[in-house]
């Protein structure tokens, strides 16, 4: 690992948080008060030495441990709301401890069918269309030779990412609005009488999925782009001495060169994707369109938050995270298994 | 690198290179169509809007959707209150991510792999919605700018970037620093900081955009008017207009604005700074991604 600084970092291309780890691990053993001598008297003083000497860097460590404990951890000792019939002016004390009943309850209701079969669908079109098109766009926007086009293409699609939620979802409802949408109108003008988007369930993931694309294609190139830079110009060269067409050069070359960032990729992604991203579910959505959009994030949030059922709620959520662990577990062993590329 | 040497380009290329640029101002286009409509729909008469004669051009110029805008109530309280938890929370993160990124940064830390792993645990497990919320009402920081502010001081993504930001820095200008005597305040302070400015503009713009963009917590965790922020009051506008649809305002030749005219400006109002900011954003967004996610 080279450390020449030149306030870029570009040239270090650090995988995610668990490679992170492996370089803490690698590193450790390297740092700079362990080389020199190998006497163990000698590397004990030094090492009383450097806490002495390093109290402050300790003091640094502090607030944000501080913030962990407080803001990250205190909450996961509040998942035990999970198992009690929650009373709100009385606390855990007040409280009758129920066990699984919470559990018990969302699984039997048939709140569950639809929330839990709503998340796998929206999951679903998301792993089917937002996750493949960026790495597209992103092959795309490489095989643009004309530089102004491949670089308005790449500004264009990664500005929505900066709109915000509401915003976006602002616009999608203004936009398919029956009486003054412009969809509507474009449709008025080939004969179609106005149709009322936002209102009719069967329409909900289609509007969804697109939107998000929208919103994310662009940004989720960049990974991808970044990774195509990366690939071995002299592969291509070999390709063309081969005779290699453009598109044979995309499948045999392009693509396995970014197999191991798609992987990542993957199974970082697959566990954002179940917990689909109910803030804007939220903006979007109405009692008509709950039997396609109601998720289990926003039936957490109407139990928990409007009506109060923490018990309920936490039980819901915690519900919910578990399944997007295991199914980040699962991803990793899959990719593992098929690509031999996975993240521990 | 290519060479750019007098290869002979086949016809076969010469229609893809043709198909790829119709290809990329096409996607170009879809993206920046909805923004485009907004800011010439916002600026045109309702009844030109409304009744489908504004799709590419400003049609009856008039501000008046923008002075309607700027007159409802509490929008410029929510518009302050933006820019109050953009800048002071921004701070407040900037001061938590970098302090502790620089201790984690360094191998001598004594625990530092446990230190490390309890950090980058919650983004693969976290409590969730409403544990967190009832931690915030256990703190009784519920309605406060408190809650905003210090609540959301990490994000555990920025944090790692950070870091690995600080472990690029040659650790012989730390060495030098503390023959000369320097603690270790003193380093991360005069040394560390200024040689990581690349570093800190990035993950301060990633908090900016999460704080000018974030509504959710705010809603939630906030009831008192004024202490909105921009995204909620603009949640409020839209929901209202939603739930009111049926009995939407009469548009005639003679108005000067509409609810949806006015939506579509109070829109506009809200991401113009992001707008503006753009350009330089996007470049350093750029680094901060590719360095967050790409296996090398």
């Amino acid at each position: 690992m080279q450390f020449e600084y030149d306030g870029k970092i570009n040239d270090i291309q650090l995988e995610n948080a668990w490679a992170m780890i492996e370089l803490s691990k690698s590193t450790s053993n390297g740092g700079i008060f362990m080389t020199g001598s190998r006497s163990i008297t000698k590397i004990s003083k030094q090492t009383y030495r450097t806490i002495r000497r390093d109290w402050d860097l300790y003091l640094l460590l502090i607030p944000g441990l501080i913030w962990f404990i407080m803001f990250a951890y205190k909450p996961m000792l509040g998942l035990r709301t999970a198992f009690y019939q929650y009373n709100l002016f009385r606390g855990f004390e007040g409280s009758t401890f129920v066990g699984l009943a919470n559990f018990r309850e969302f699984l039997q209701s048939p709140d569950f069918m639809r929330t839990m079969g709503n998340t796998l669908m929206i999951a679903f079109w998301q792993l089917a269309i937002c996750f493949p098109l960026p790495i597209v766009l992103a092959i795309s926007i490489t095989e643009m030779k004309n530089k102004f086009v491949s670089k308005l293409t790449q500004t264009a699609t990664f500005l929505p990412y900066f709109i915000s939620t509401v915003v976006v979802c602002g616009m999608v409802v203004n936009f398919l609005s029956p009486s003054t949408g412009v969809i509507n109108m474009v449709l008025g003008k080939i004969g179609v009488d106005p149709i009322y988007f936002m209102v009719k369930p069967q329409y909900f993931r289609g509007i969804y999925t697109s939107m998000t694309l929208w919103q994310t294609a662009g940004f989720n190139a960049i990974v991808y782009i970044a990774a195509l830079m990366g690939i071995d110009p002299t592969l291509y060269e070999a390709a063309t001495v081969d005779g290699a067409g453009k598109w044979k050069k995309i499948v045999h070359v392009t693509i396995p060169g970014i197999v191991p960032t798609i992987v990542t990729m993957f199974v970082l992604n697959i566990g954002k994707i179940v917990k689909v991203g109910y803030e804007a579910i939220l903006l979007l959505y109405k009692p008509s369109t709950f039997p396609t959009a109601d998720v289990i994030g926003t039936y957490t949030y109407r139990v928990g938050i409007e009506q109060g059922n923490y018990g309920l709620a936490t039980a819901v959520g915690l519900f919910e995270a578990l399944l997007a662990l295991v199914l980040v577990v699962l991803a990793n062993k899959l990719s593992h298994k098929l690509t031999e590329n996975s993240l521990w | 690198m290519a060479k750019k040497s007098t290869q002979i380009i086949s016809t076969g290329e010469k229609i893809f290179n043709a198909t790829m640029i119709v290809v990329g101002i096409i996607i170009s286009l879809i993206c920046l169509y909805p923004i485009y409509y907004s800011v010439i729909a916002s600026l045109s008469k309702p009844l030109f809007v409304e009744n489908g004669s504004v799709m590419f051009a400003i049609k009856g110029f008039t501000l008046e959707s923008y002075k309607v805008a700027f007159h409802k109530a509490g929008i410029w309280t929510a518009y302050g209150n933006t820019f109050f938890y953009t800048i002071f929370g921004v701070l407040v993160n900037m001061a938590f991510t970098t302090t502790m990124a620089y201790a984690l940064s360094k191998p001598r830390l004594i625990f530092r792999k446990f230190f490390t792993l309890f950090t980058i645990f919650t983004m693969w497990f976290s409590a969730g919605m409403i544990p967190l919320y009832m931690t915030f009402k256990g703190y009784n920081l519920l309605d406060t700018r408190t809650a905003i502010l210090f609540g959301f001081a990490i994000n555990t993504y920025n944090l790692i970037i950070m870091k690995s930001f600080f472990e690029q820095v040659p650790e012989s200008l730390e060495e030098a620093a503390f023959m000369d005597g320097a603690t270790n305040i003193t380093i991360f302070a005069k040394v560390y900081l200024p040689l990581s400015k690349a570093a800190l503009i990035t993950v301060g713009l990633f908090y900016t955009v999460s704080r000018w963009n974030g509504y959710f917590w705010y809603m939630t965790l906030l009831n008192d008017d004024k202490k909105l922020p921009l995204q909620v009051l603009l949640k409020k506008l839209l929901v209202d207009r939603v739930a009111n649809e049926t009995d939407a305002a009469i548009v005639t030749a003679q108005s000067l604005s509409s609810p949806t005219t006015v939506i579509y400006a109070i829109m506009i109002i809200a991401i113009v700074p992001m707008l503006i900011a753009y350009p330089y954003v996007q470049k350093y967004f750029k680094t901060g991604v590719t360095l967050g996610a790409v296996k090398g």
